[in-house]
């Protein structure tokens, strides 16, 4: 099997590069045409793997996460002399969170590689885990020979059938020639549209058979078509909206930063002086620290922005989905919002709440077009007073800020470490974060000021997303801090990755806030279950099971420990000067710190609780 | 609730009827009956959906198969302005005695007798599941020994045919 030469490709690859990287450039067009060529050089003869691999160079991937195994095997030995850095990982979800990491870092596709049968189960839950954060993602599974398929062979399992529900779209690749055109379509599904996941199964004498390679292939995607551009008439009815409210506000979600609208959402905010609330997947689309921005709506939510939603008269959400975990119980959700919902997936429209001004387009176009559309308004003197409703909502900024107690028993407290390490580190740092209270501290406690900075598993709740999401961040943006802030419990799912930062020198930083027990679950029990702590203390207070410090140090690491507040910026400071090695903090903090407000699950948002007792006491006559 | 037929163009591929039975399932409908088959272009294939739901979660169920990239198009077919079908195999019990009435009844529908045996008639009958269900009332007490039914089938009355359109250029 002959590879063709760097000569011969490189025209093709740069032209496709071009057309398949520009949905994660700078500019985030995300065009929906195919790009269907002129001229195509003659096709070469090659092993279905050799294409495989020569289709990711001509696609412009630079990594790729992974593990090899018997039906991906082929793959690897093209694989071997490719201009792809391929990044061997411990565990196939590492491989997937590490794609996910780097692709949220960059906006770049994410690639990850597993061989068949249990190989591609454990790329299950990362792919989840993408498809409910619309990430770009694309998962390349070895199967095995087309004539085993279907008999329970060694390492078979149906994962084109077991992941239909969990992505955008999958392939089953029956024959060597399909190959080109059918990674380039997976990228392209991938990273238009609304982004996520996609998966290619490719059987192992698919990989061996002799085939021809062509480079570009023509996309045939005939029932893809996602609407970009919003309805002119739509744009003019929100934007007639705008100027008409009296208590607006504009709901921010991660679409906004997947269409790289962020400069636009400032200049639509500026223009018109309303509130801005950002979701965790949002966070740093719109600055922190900028006036208008009340934070973080939903459960966990500041009192201000749980507010600010539930006594709109207008909602503008700009690529936001109405999650449960931000709405709270539906039925009683702003009942007096008129809403406006952008969105580039028309089936998000609707879903959960009404929308009177329904928007189907791609949040840059449409935040670009609602400037155009508000500008005119203004022109015309078309500008509602608003100076009330910001008179309520800094009074609750003022009453109701973000905040925590020092905790009664001198342990250290959580908050106080996530506070100090957003300050050292800084609005530059990208920080990862598990699933739990850590995470939630880390959204409330860290300004977030740029996009980009913030990752971490919103929809699915993937505990374990922390350490493989850093280091596929890390490969991503190799000249930025990298720190991962994960829980005792998160760690314990995935920290053998950092085996993998230590060897492929990705120095990730890892602040673990160990409070020896599942802290959230703790959370509820104390709350809701009488404090009946089942099954959530971890022992890594108690017995100091796993010592976090000989961990990472076993893994190659440098380990440190933190217990007080005085250590805390000197452990933090140390860490910031260690760059050769991933670095793990062992954070022992307390174990009853907990996260506030609290809007609790089910509930209204009228319920929302501001420490525990604590109910916010709003105005009503305001209203 | 109400009965709404769904007509779904999709591209003719493996896998493509799992994607769409799956997403109904998973959304928390009941396909009350569905039929493929190849359409006029060899690319594409039209499945016929017939579901039992209110319009408001149907709207977002529509939305959802849209998003499947293998689906081209989506109609709902109004009942006053289609042409529904369905077909029917039914095997009757009818000896010397009762092959009369059962072929009287047969006759009545317009049925055909496909097959006959000793003592059983085997009976095919097309139309809409009302007149089905009539006919199948009226063999009933003959005694019906085995029956299969194919899913609705429905197409737009007039000229104007839901394949015509860019969307469906050689898939």
């Amino acid at each position: 099997m002959t590879r063709p030469t760097p000569e011969t490709l490189a025209h093709s690859a740069r032209r496709a590069r071009t057309a398949a990287e520009a949905p994660g450039d700078a500019d985030h067009s995300r065009t929906a045409s195919p790009a269907v060529p002129a001229a195509r050089p003659a096709p070469v003869q090659v092993s279905g793997a050799s294409s495989l691999v020569l289709s990711l160079e001509a696609l412009g991937v630079d990594v790729v996460f992974g593990i090899p195994g018997g039906a991906i095997l082929p793959a690897y030995d093209p694989l071997y002399d490719s201009t792809v850095r391929h990044v061997l990982v411990r565990h196939e979800q590492g491989a997937g969170h590490a794609a996910t990491g780097y692709a949220q870092a960059t906006g770049r596709v994410g690639v990850c590689i597993a061989t068949s049968g249990p190989g591609a189960t454990n790329l299950v839950t990362p792919i989840a885990d993408a498809y409910m954060d619309s990430v770009p993602l694309v998962a390349i599974t070895g199967q095995v020979a087309r004539p085993s398929i279907g008999t329970d062979a060694f390492q078979e399992a149906d994962i084109q059938g077991i992941t239909l529900p969990i992505t955008k779209h999958n392939f089953l690749v029956q024959d060597g020639s399909e190959l080109p055109r059918v990674l380039a379509e997976a990228f392209h599904l991938a990273s238009t549209g609304r982004p996520g996941p996609v998966l290619v199964d490719i059987p192992k004498d698919v990989l061996q058979a002799s085939t021809t390679f062509t480079w570009p292939p023509t996309l045939d995607l005939p029932g893809y078509r996602p609407t970009l551009h919003p309805h002119g008439k739509q744009i003019r009815e929100a934007a007639r909206l705008i100027s008409g409210a009296r208590r607006p506000v504009f709901y921010v979600g991660g679409g906004v930063l997947k269409a790289g609208a962020t400069e636009g959402l400032r200049r639509l905010a500026e223009l018109t002086g309303i509130p801005v609330i950002t979701t965790l997947m949002a966070l740093g689309a719109f600055p922190d620290s900028h006036r208008q921005h009340l934070g973080m709506p939903g459960m966990h939510g500041t009192v201000a922005a749980v507010y600010g939603l539930q006594k709109a008269d207008l909602i503008v959400a700009l690529g936001a989905r109405f999650d449960d975990r931000v709405t709270g119980k539906l039925d009683s959700f702003a009942p007096d919002a008129t809403v406006v919902h952008a969105d580039i997936d028309p089936a998000e429209i609707g879903k959960n709440r009404h929308a009177d001004v329904p928007i189907v387009g791609d949040a840059r176009h449409v935040i670009d077009e609602l400037l155009t559309a508000v500008t005119a308004e203004r022109a015309a003197g078309r500008a509602a007073d608003i100076a009330d409703w910001w008179t309520q909502l800094d009074d609750l900024r003022e009453r109701y800020p973000l905040g925590y107690e020092e905790p009664s028993d001198g342990t250290l407290s959580p908050q106080y470490v996530i506070e100090r390490l957003g300050e050292i580190a800084g609005p530059d740092a990208i920080y990862v974060a598990g699933v739990g209270q850590h995470q939630m501290w880390a959204s409330q406690f860290i300004s977030y000021e740029k996009p980009q900075t913030w990752l971490n598993s919103g929809g699915l709740g993937t505990m374990g997303y922390a350490v493989p999401a850093a280091m596929g961040a890390k490969v991503g943006r190799p000249d930025t801090v990298v720190w991962a802030i994960d829980g005792d419990g998160c760690f314990q799912m995935t920290n053998q990755e950092l085996a993998t930062c230590a060897l492929e020198g990705i120095p990730v930083k890892i602040a673990v806030i160990n409070n020896g027990n599942l802290g959230m679950v703790r959370q509820w029990q104390t709350l809701f279950y009488g404090e009946r702590y089942s099954n959530t203390d971890l022992g890594t207070h108690k017995h100091r099971i796993p010592d976090f410090v000989k961990l990472a140090e076993a893994l190659g690491c440098v380990g440190l420990r933190c217990e007080t507040a005085e250590e805390v910026d000197r452990t933090i400071d140390m860490a910031m000067s260690i760059n050769d090695r991933p670095v793990v903090i062992d954070f022992v903090v307390g174990k009853d710190a907990m996260v506030w407000p609290m809007v609790p699950a089910g509930t209204s948002n009228d319920e929302i609780m501001f420490a525990r007792g604590v109910r916010p006491t709003f105005d009503e006559d305001d209203l | 609730m109400t009965i709404h037929t769904l007509s779904v163009l999709v591209e003719n591929k493996p896998g493509v009827l799992a994607r769409v039975s799956g997403l109904f399932s998973r959304r928390g409908f009941n396909i009350d009956s569905l039929a493929v088959g190849e359409t006029e272009n060899p690319d594409v294939s039209r499945i016929t959906i017939v579901v039992n739901a209110e319009s408001s979660p149907l709207e977002q169920v529509t939305k959802q198969l849209n998003k499947l990239v293998n689906v081209l198009k989506i109609v709902e077919l109004d009942p006053g302005t289609s042409v529904a079908r369905e077909l029917l195999l039914v095997k009757v019990r009818a000896d010397r005695n009762a092959r009369g009435q059962v072929l009287e009844t047969v006759n009545l529908f317009r049925a055909r007798v496909v097959d006959v045996a000793a003592d059983t008639l085997t009976i095919e009958a097309t139309g809409t599941p009302d007149k089905l269900d009539a006919l199948l009332r009226d063999l009933e007490p003959f005694g019906i020994k085995e029956m299969v039914q194919s899913g609705l089938v429905a197409i737009g009355r007039g000229s104007r045919a839901i394949t015509a359109g860019p969307a469906l250029r050689a898939a």
